[in-house]
């Protein structure tokens, strides 16, 4: 099964830690991906730009209407993601826990299981 | 060369080499090397005279490579180089079939119970069923890499548990052969109704299941769960082209019947009679035994539901499940009506496994619809579509919902 583990960041709550603490964070998430590549349940890992750069699109009568900024204005902004394969939901969760912004006052990180997935390739054509 | 001839080879060439030389983990990687060469080599239909002898050989060359690179194991190198192959013919005796079939103890290997039940599907689908790492991923929908690391983590576990290429004891064998039905039937059901994505059937996962466990069965030709399993998957996939309409899933009662493959249901049928009765019976023939009634009625009026009720009775005693409880109640709603269907739910709607699927709802909503109650039955066919990860499936219970939109009353 797959889930989405999404980092949801707070810089007011990033911004209060100490230089340490983020630097804790940060190269957590290398053993963190070592982990779960060992583990054979990695399938990527993104973690996106600033909210200030992202543009919001929508087609209106067949005219595309471009608005800078997100989508929702509010203090938790999406700053990354983990895709991984595991076994059971349990198991999802546990991987969650090992993410270091877990551990962080005032962050967490939101399990989701993924309904439809499609990559590059098509279903390969029979026979 | 056909897939069809090149994959029985698979099992054959690696109990060879795993009786040869110990260590099933190198073993099974040099096969999977010696595989991806046959595929790549003889894809222009340019086969050695001896398939088996050649994958045989250039997986023998393969073992002694990785021998040979690892300098810590320099003695073992020193062993094997003796009995190195130079070219590709045939050793003493690699020409002829081999004297004992090695699928049984690959089969128990690879779903060792050290390995997490995924990983046992991805390591039997590669070294019995002789799948390349990456076809398995496709059929996962995961990237190669992850399904390569799945994999050589569940030989680390084998390894690590000190499993050795061996069947188990007398005493853990029943167990044991369990879990292989359990894995084969996991590859079945995963092809049958994929878990995930726009098909509904992975056509390749299914005929695999039904391949391996005839193998089990011809090797086993007296046990009934393993011929209740295979006439389980015959009989269920007897009905697959007429499960589907435009992408849309088909219930039993709105199935095309003329379109089930007659033969598997004939050799299903054949299979569960013949087994049914004789010997202590077990949850895969009482299944099977359910197939078999819906498979030989002319339409869901003439199936004989009060027997399908009894046999439900006998696989809630032998393998009590919610699930059970579910299509349990859908044979009693035919038999006694809806209401006694919908008393029968009750006693499962708290149970924490269906808490998280879309089946209790999809239930529900078909025995509301029986009831005549159309409202609640729309709403619960709604929320089973929004709960269900199968497009297909959120399809056809979309489909059903829309019937009962107060517009088309």
């Amino acid at each position: 099964m797959k889930f989405l583990l999404t980092m949801h960041m707070n810089p007011e709550v990033w911004d209060g830690l100490s230089e340490e603490t983020k630097d804790a964070v940060m190269s957590g998430h290398g053993d963190f991906i070592a982990k779960i590549r060992a583990s054979g349940e990695m399938i990527n890992t993104q973690a996106l730009g600033a909210p200030a750069d992202s543009a919001v699109v929508r087609v209106r009568g067949g005219v595309p209407v471009v608005t800078d900024g997100p989508f929702t204005e509010s203090k938790e902004f999406l700053a990354g993601f983990y895709l991984v394969e595991c076994e059971t939901r349990e198991r999802a969760l546990e991987v969650a826990a090992m993410i270091p912004d877990a551990g962080i006052d005032g962050l967490g990180i939101e399990v989701r299981p993924v309904a439809f997935f499609a990559g590059a390739e098509g279903e390969p054509e029979p026979g | 060369m056909d897939a069809e001839l090149l994959r029985p080879l698979v099992p054959q060439v690696l109990g060879v080499l795993a009786r040869r030389y110990g260590q099933f983990e190198a073993c099974e990687d040099a096969v999977q090397e010696a595989l991806l060469a046959a595929v790549e080599q003889w894809a222009d239909g340019d086969v050695p005279d001896n398939p088996r002898a050649w994958l045989l050989t250039v997986a023998t060359r393969r073992l002694t490579d990785l021998w040979r690179s690892e300098s810590a194991r320099r003695r073992r190198e020193e062993n094997v180089a003796a009995q190195e192959v130079t070219q590709a013919v045939p050793g003493p005796g690699d020409d002829r079939a081999p004297e004992h079939d090695d699928t049984l103890t690959l089969l128990f290997l690879c779903c060792h119970p050290s390995v997490t039940p995924s990983s046992q599907v991805a390591l039997t689908l590669r070294a019995v069923g002789g799948l390349t790492t990456a076809e398995i991923a496709t059929a996962f929908l995961v990237p190669e890499a992850t399904m390569t690391r799945r994999i050589t983590r569940a030989k680390e576990s084998i390894a690590a548990a000190g499993s050795t290429f061996a069947e188990p004891s007398a005493e853990d064998w029943p167990a044991r052969l369990q879990v292989v039905l359990h894995v084969l039937y996991l590859i079945f059901n995963e092809g049958y109704t994929a878990s995930s994505g726009e098909e509904l059937h992975r056509v390749e996962l299914t005929a695999e299941a039904i391949r391996l466990t005839r193998a089990v069965h011809a090797l086993l030709p007296g046990d009934g769960e393993v011929a209740g399993l295979l006439a389980l998957m015959l009989l269920t996939d007897a009905r697959r082209p007429a499960r589907t309409h435009e992408g849309a899933l088909l219930p039993l009662a709105d199935q095309d019947r003329r379109l089930w493959t007659v033969p598997q249901i004939v050799e299903g049928v054949e299979l569960v009679s013949r087994t049914l009765g004789r010997g202590p019976v077990g949850p895969y023939q009482v299944q099977a035994a359910i197939a078999a009634l819906h498979d030989r009625a002319a339409s869901t009026e003439t199936t004989d539901w009060p027997q399908i009720v009894e046999l439900y009775d006998v696989l809630a005693e032998l393998a009590p499940s919610p699930v059970v409880t579910l299509n349990r109640a859908i044979a009693v709603a035919m038999v006694h009506g809806p209401a006694a269907a919908l008393a029968l739910l009750s006693t499962v709607e708290d149970d924490s496994r269906l808490k998280q699927g879309h089946r209790l709802d999809a239930v529900r909503a078909h025995l509301l619809e029986l009831a005549g109650d159309t409202d609640a039955a729309h709403a619960h066919y709604l929320r089973a579509a929004k709960r269900t990860s199968s497009l297909p499936e959120r399809r056809y219970l979309q489909s059903r919902a829309e019937r009962f939109l107060p517009a088309h009353r």
